[in-house]
């Protein structure tokens, strides 16, 4: 009798978006993020970000190049030899990439010029990567998918919390808006937030504001 | 040969790799805990980005460009523009010419290899190298710039990643809070550090 509504509790229980899925969504937006856990994906979070619509275009651009080479990879991980697997995800990934590349270069040409080289540069992008590696190899195509998703999501949020504090102090403006004349402040741009510089202090603040949150502590 | 000196020396310090562009940061971050294993792989970069970048160059010029395959005298190929799949052959470039070379260093010098072989495969997802590679493309640059281009990024890379294992070596005996450890403060670290690198950049050459 007890087994019976075992077996049928167990049988159906694999809905298409269960828990399972969700932790692989939630997972990467807090404790197990890809920039400031896993330290992936540095160099663009740190290039991108000085204004906040092209680091908008870079997240949702990452986001799809994750989440369509995981999917891919993850239907083609048992007939890929393992000598040559890195060319074989490098080519899946830049054919993406391209996709990217050519859809900004027709829609949205001033941000493709904002992002310049960082735009290719999704390609060697340590995320994209390391997800195809850690986990699109391993599993079947759909949490692959949902796990490219919050990867590409978690990346997003990092770069959209830097661009906001970068934008807002460095330019005083949001998403090109002048937010400090329309409030009347007379606010003089904070030129360390535009430069480079500014944006690796601006990470480790952020990382440093969410371990004393989270109490994950190195070493 | 003057301007290849400024070339040199711009790629070094002022448009330096790290800290001007943000480019090889994860491979940077993760391989600068001692100035050993810093040192082995920045010699790698320098390597691949000295012949990858004049490689690309050549692939570009010869075959990419609008109307670059006029040399082979077919009509047909006179007015073709290969520059939109650019991307998937520098990195296969990129990532054949890492292989090749491996396999090479592990039949010569077994030595060598065991110094450098863990980090060739790193390399090949260094963004620096696919980074260089595009700037490259973007500059009117002929062959021997190009070259001069490649090595100068690729010392600029080394002497970061060598001043900031240093850096993190003598960390260890200070006294951090507990959630910027690790990390966090490398971040810092190398914010600072980009500050200094800023002050060459009022250099005109």
């Amino acid at each position: 009798m007890s087994t019976a509504v075992e077996e049928k509790k167990s049988a159906p229980s694999q809905p298409l978006f269960g828990k399972k899925e969700r932790q692989l969504l939630s997972d990467p937006l807090d404790s197990n993020n890809p920039i400031t856990v896993q330290v992936l994906g540095i160099c663009s979070a740190l290039a991108v970000t000085v204004q906040m619509k092209p680091a908008l275009f870079m997240a949702l651009g990452v986001t799809f190049v994750t989440m369509m080479s995981n999917f891919l990879i993850s239907i083609m991980r048992n007939a890929i030899p393992g000598r040559v697997r890195i060319i074989v995800q490098l080519a899946v990934v830049s054919t993406f990439v391209i996709l990217v590349d050519q859809f900004l270069k027709a829609f949205a040409y001033d941000v493709s010029k904002q992002l310049s080289v960082f735009v290719g540069l999704i390609v060697t992008n340590c995320i994209v990567m390391g997800r195809l590696e850690a986990f699109a190899m391993g599993n079947k195509p759909f949490p692959s998918l949902i796990d490219g998703i919050g990867n590409g999501l978690g990346y997003g949020a990092i770069l959209m919390i830097v661009a906001f504090m970068r934008e807002l102090f460095g330019s005083g403006s949001l998403f090109g808006f002048k937010i400090f004349d329309a409030l009347g402040i007379n606010y003089i741009g904070n030129g360390v937030m535009v430069i480079p510089a500014g944006a690796a202090i601006v990470i480790g603040l952020v990382i440093w504001a969410q371990r004393a949150r989270n109490g994950m502590v190195e070493e | 040969m003057e301007n290849l000196i400024s070339i040199g020396v711009r790629s070094i310090f002022i448009d330096n790799m790290i800290f001007a562009y943000f480019l090889g940061m994860c491979s940077y971050l993760a391989v600068s805990k001692k100035v050993s294993t810093a040192i082995g792989l920045g010699a790698a970069v320098i390597f691949v980005l000295g012949i990858t970048i004049p490689l690309n160059w050549l692939v570009y010029n010869y075959f990419l460009k609008p109307g670059a395959m006029s040399w082979t005298g077919i009509d047909a190929l006179a007015n073709v523009d290969l520059s939109f799949i650019g991307l998937i052959i520098y990195i296969s470039v990129i990532a054949a010419f890492v292989q090749l070379t491996e396999m090479a260093v592990e039949k010569i010098s077994p030595a060598l290899y065991a110094a450098l072989g863990i980090f060739l495969p790193l390399i090949a997802v260094n963004c620096s190298i696919l980074g260089g590679a595009l700037f490259m493309i973007g500059r009117p640059y002929n062959l021997a710039e190009a070259t001069t281009f490649g090595i100068g990024s690729g010392i600029g890379w080394f002497l970061a990643v060598v001043a900031l294992a240093a850096i993190r070596e003598k960390l260890k005996y200070s006294n951090v809070p507990a959630p910027l450890r690790g990390l966090g403060i490398t971040f810092i670290i190398v914010g600072l550090m980009s500050f200094g690198f800023l002050s060459f950049m009022g250099f005109s050459i």
